[in-house]
């Protein structure tokens, strides 16, 4: 079986969940003996004039630098393709909007956001001049692609709505069914006042599809109940974590006190600011324990200031954003980890942590509650229940031992593997479907 | 006769390297050695070394009558000591004229006066210490950080035997009054205040090179007719500036050493109507005529000359009141490491770059900030802090159990 994917970020350029899950499920996807060829924007910039790079699964991993050993007979099973424009994961429509501008008044090719993420976009003339437009534009060279590849894939799979339209657009040239993919839908990310053309480009993607995949039962009702898809056409597949084969050698501890993290964007859908209103309400009660916020995002200084009206910034500390080994370096020096996440699709996180030992706190309201049991589960806004777990788990040695034990089992038994074989049933399904007559 | 009073402050901060939250518990080296190091070497080529050669030769030129007063703060000379000894000498030099003086102030550039007395009085009697060991002096005159005045500031500087201050010729203390005679501390009427005359220190400190400026060139005869003019009415004027004004704020092709080299001789010409005199000496000279009334605290930073360039907002409030309640243990513990890193971080820089007030004066504050953000100076403050108030407690702890066990 082969399926033509539509992502948009891939490891280790990744500025969210979505990736590290993409990796995980195209592995996933290989070791169930699918071939998947993964297309993704990449922005070559002016001087390149062609419109689609197809990269040998080598390259790629050559270009990321992420080969591991053992790895081989997976990435024979896959070849990426740049498309080249502009688009960047998790950019809003008006924030585009603004570095274009700025490109036409300024020239300048090359921008920092303007919160601390430091990543660096290239823009340039011959992209859309806003983000609808890129996204449509997209779309025509995901066709082109599409045709190209004509007969060499059976099913067509589409990450996240940014790449829907390609998704619709290549399954109108190739007449093979279309699989989309939820990872986070507009009410997550905006709470209820949505970007309606975000909103119609998810429904038309949905619409369209033969199947929807969900990340969770939560998104699953989403996908349900605001966007009027019919249930049995929305099936959840829960993602999971890869089990990297050697974690390497903790980091040496700096200072005694517990570590409580919180790590994530810091924005409004990851409800930092409850995490800060809890570590205030523990600090009153334990002064050994030290509190991180590891990230950046538009909250940042609000954040950073209510901590200071607090008076804890002396135990409450800012990292900025962190990548790669200190990601990993910042699990391994944690006692606790939260995600106190006001909406949250699923939640890749609390698994990485938990993966290092790590007992987790999670929001009711994430999916990844959905798939857990060892995770002490909070309401978000109950920010007394959100403290009294911190402090459990950080005076009582042996609820956190409890936890971190039980947990490593746990999220061990969460495999892409076995997610994989979930997808690929799917694919089986709306293949065979397409392939009767039709009925209507 | 008018007598003119030219000080000189002399300031640099010790800047903190990037101090991640992973160096906590690690890593006890804060500062930014090559930064430090590459700063007070550019300044000491491009303002300090020249303009104090300059300042030598005015004095011999002039047979005693050019005079101007200096104040110095600790980290300042600190960082001679470590990356420019020979500007530490040239002072010296300018020091063993007889017709320099230097000034009494905080020894790290401090907001103290705002923290305590107790905190206050260390580091008066720091510097005072460092001047007598360094020139030989002993201060009868005070200048505190950033010119932060207010009528408790000053009894606290009188009870401490200073005998003369300077403070801000601010339009909202003066109302009517001007800034151009000696003025008394409004609760120790001993103590003298000599106000500073910003529109004519500014002259030279900020517009000097602004060619939109009317003025514009300003020439030393110009400047001079001004001062001995009517429209300068008074008996002192007072043009107090940073240093660092000459070769570093305006740069040497400005004219600015050409303007410093003609203005003694311009001054002395006009003999009978103008004069030179140290702080002291022009305190002494003239008599009080009137208490000031200053019962909130001023500066002479920003339109509003306050403090809330240095404590005006969460941040400031924060960083400031989490470093002052280390000081009984600083004290307790008595240990120079301690003590040194305690003097570096009480600098009012550090405060100035958690500013978050960029309107009127937005240029001067980001011109002095190595940060990208208030936010990012707050940040990496709280990991030097938090990692200095850890190392503390494990000391005080350790020298706690010492102590039982001696028992």
């Amino acid at each position: 079986m082969r399926v033509l994917m539509f992502g948009w970020e891939f490891p280790p350029h990744i500025a969210g969940g979505l990736g590290t899950a993409c990796y995980g499920m195209t592995r996933g996807l290989a070791r169930n003996g699918v071939e998947v060829t993964f297309v993704v924007p990449h922005a070559y910039g002016d001087e390149d004039q062609r419109f689609t790079h197809v990269l040998n699964a080598s390259d790629v991993e050559a270009v990321y630098g992420a080969t591991e050993s053992g790895a081989d007979d997976i990435l024979e099973k896959m070849s990426f393709i740049h498309i080249d424009s502009n688009m960047v994961p998790y950019i809003s429509p008006e924030e585009y909007e603004t570095y274009h501008e700025q490109y036409v008044k300024t020239g300048q090719k090359v921008w920092s956001t303007t919160d601390a993420w430091k990543q660096r976009y290239t823009f340039s003339g011959k992209y859309g001049a806003n983000l609808m437009e890129e996204v449509a534009r997209y779309a025509v060279v995901a066709a082109q692609v599409a045709k190209d590849l004509e007969g060499q894939f059976d099913v067509i799979h589409a990450h996240d709505w940014l790449t829907y339209y390609a998704g619709i657009a290549a399954k109108r040239v190739s007449g093979k069914p279309l699989v989309v993919h939820m990872h986070a839908t507009e009410y997550d990310r905006s709470g209820e006042n949505v970007n309606t053309q975000v909103y119609a480009i998810e429904r038309a993607g949905m619409h369209a599809a033969d199947r929807v995949m969900a990340v969770s039962n939560l998104t699953r009702n989403i996908v349900i109940t605001k966007y009027g898809v019919p249930a049995e056409r929305v099936v959840t597949v829960h993602n999971a974590v890869r089990f990297a084969e050697n974690s390497g050698a903790a980091p040496e501890r700096g200072v005694d006190d517990k570590i409580v993290t919180f790590l994530g964007r810091i924005t409004y859908q990851k409800g930092p600011d409850y995490f800060v209103e809890a570590a205030a309400k523990v600090l009153k009660r334990v002064p050994n324990v030290r509190f991180v916020m590891a990230g950046s995002g538009d909250m940042m200084n609000h954040v950073i200031r209510r901590v200071a009206r607090l008076g804890i910034a002396d135990r409450f500390h800012f990292t900025g954003f962190l990548r790669g080994e200190d990601v990993h370096k910042m699990f391994q020096l944690s006692d606790v980890y939260v995600m106190p996440s006001v909406s949250e699709p699923f939640g890749i996180s609390p698994l990485e942590a938990m993966r290092s030992n790590v007992p987790v706190i999670i929001s009711k309201q994430s999916g990844v509650a959905e798939v857990l049991d060892y995770a002490v589960k909070v309401d978000y806004w109950d920010v007394d229940a959100l403290a009294d777990a911190i402090y459990g788990l950080v005076k009582y040695p042996a609820l956190a031992r409890m936890f971190s034990t039980k947990g490593l089992e746990e999220v061990t038994n969460l495999k892409w593997n076995d997610a994989a074989a979930k997808i690929k049933r799917v694919y089986e399904e709306v293949i065979e479907e397409s392939q009767k007559p039709s009925n209507n | 006769m008018k007598t003119v009073c030219l000080y000189f402050q002399v300031h640099q901060p010790w800047r903190l390297k990037k101090y991640r939250f992973f160096n906590m518990g690690k890593d006890h080296n804060y500062l930014d050695d090559l930064l430090n190091r590459s700063v007070m070497q550019k300044v000491a080529r491009q303002c300090y070394l020249p303009m104090n050669a300059l300042l030598l030769k005015l004095i011999k030129e002039n047979k005693g009558k050019f005079r101007c007063s200096f104040s110095i703060t600790g980290t300042a000379v600190e960082q001679f000591r470590a990356f420019a000894p020979e500007v530490l000498d040239s002072f010296k030099e300018l020091a063993a004229t007889g017709c320099v003086e230097f000034l009494g102030e905080t020894y790290s550039h401090s907001l103290a006066a705002l923290a305590s007395k107790e905190d206050f009085t260390e580091q008066v009697k720091l510097h005072t210490a460092m001047l007598k060991k360094e020139f030989g002096v002993k201060p009868t005159a005070f200048r505190n950080t950033e010119l932060i005045y207010s009528d408790e500031i000053g009894a606290m500087v009188a009870s401490m035997g200073f005998r003369t201050m300077l403070a801000e010729g601010a339009r909202h203390i003066l109302g009517w009054k001007s800034p151009n005679y000696v003025y008394a501390n409004a609760i120790d009427q001993k103590l003298r205040l000599l106000l500073r005359n910003y529109k004519l220190s500014d002259d030279i400190a900020f517009r000097f090179s602004n060619q939109g400026w009317d003025q514009w060139p300003l020439t030393a005869d110009k400047y001079v007719s001004w001062l001995a003019s009517d429209q300068t009415p008074g008996e002192v004027i007072n043009l107090f500036m940073d240093y660092e004004t000459f070769g570093e704020h305006q740069t040497a092709d400005t004219g600015i050493f050409e303007f410093m080299r003609a203005l003694p001789q311009a001054i002395l010409s006009k003999s009978g109507e103008l004069e030179f005199a140290t702080v002291s000496e022009a305190a002494k000279k003239h008599q009080p005529v009137s208490v000031l009334h200053c019962p909130h605290v001023m500066s002479w930073a920003d339109e509003e000359r306050d403090v809330t360039a240095w404590l005006g907002n969460e941040l400031q409030n924060e960083a400031f009141s989490k470093l002052y309640a280390q000081k009984e243990k600083v004290k307790a513990l008595k240990s120079t490491d301690f003590d040194y890193v305690w003097s570096f971080l009480q600098t009012s820089d550090h405060f100035y770059y958690m500013a978050t007030k960029w309107l009127s004066d937005g240029d001067v504050h980001s011109y002095f900030n190595p940060y990208d953000s208030a936010y990012d100076a707050f940040i990496n403050y709280m990991n030097v802090l938090s990692d200095f108030i850890i190392e503390l407690d494990k000391a005080v702890a350790a020298k706690g159990a010492k102590a039982a066990k001696a028992k």
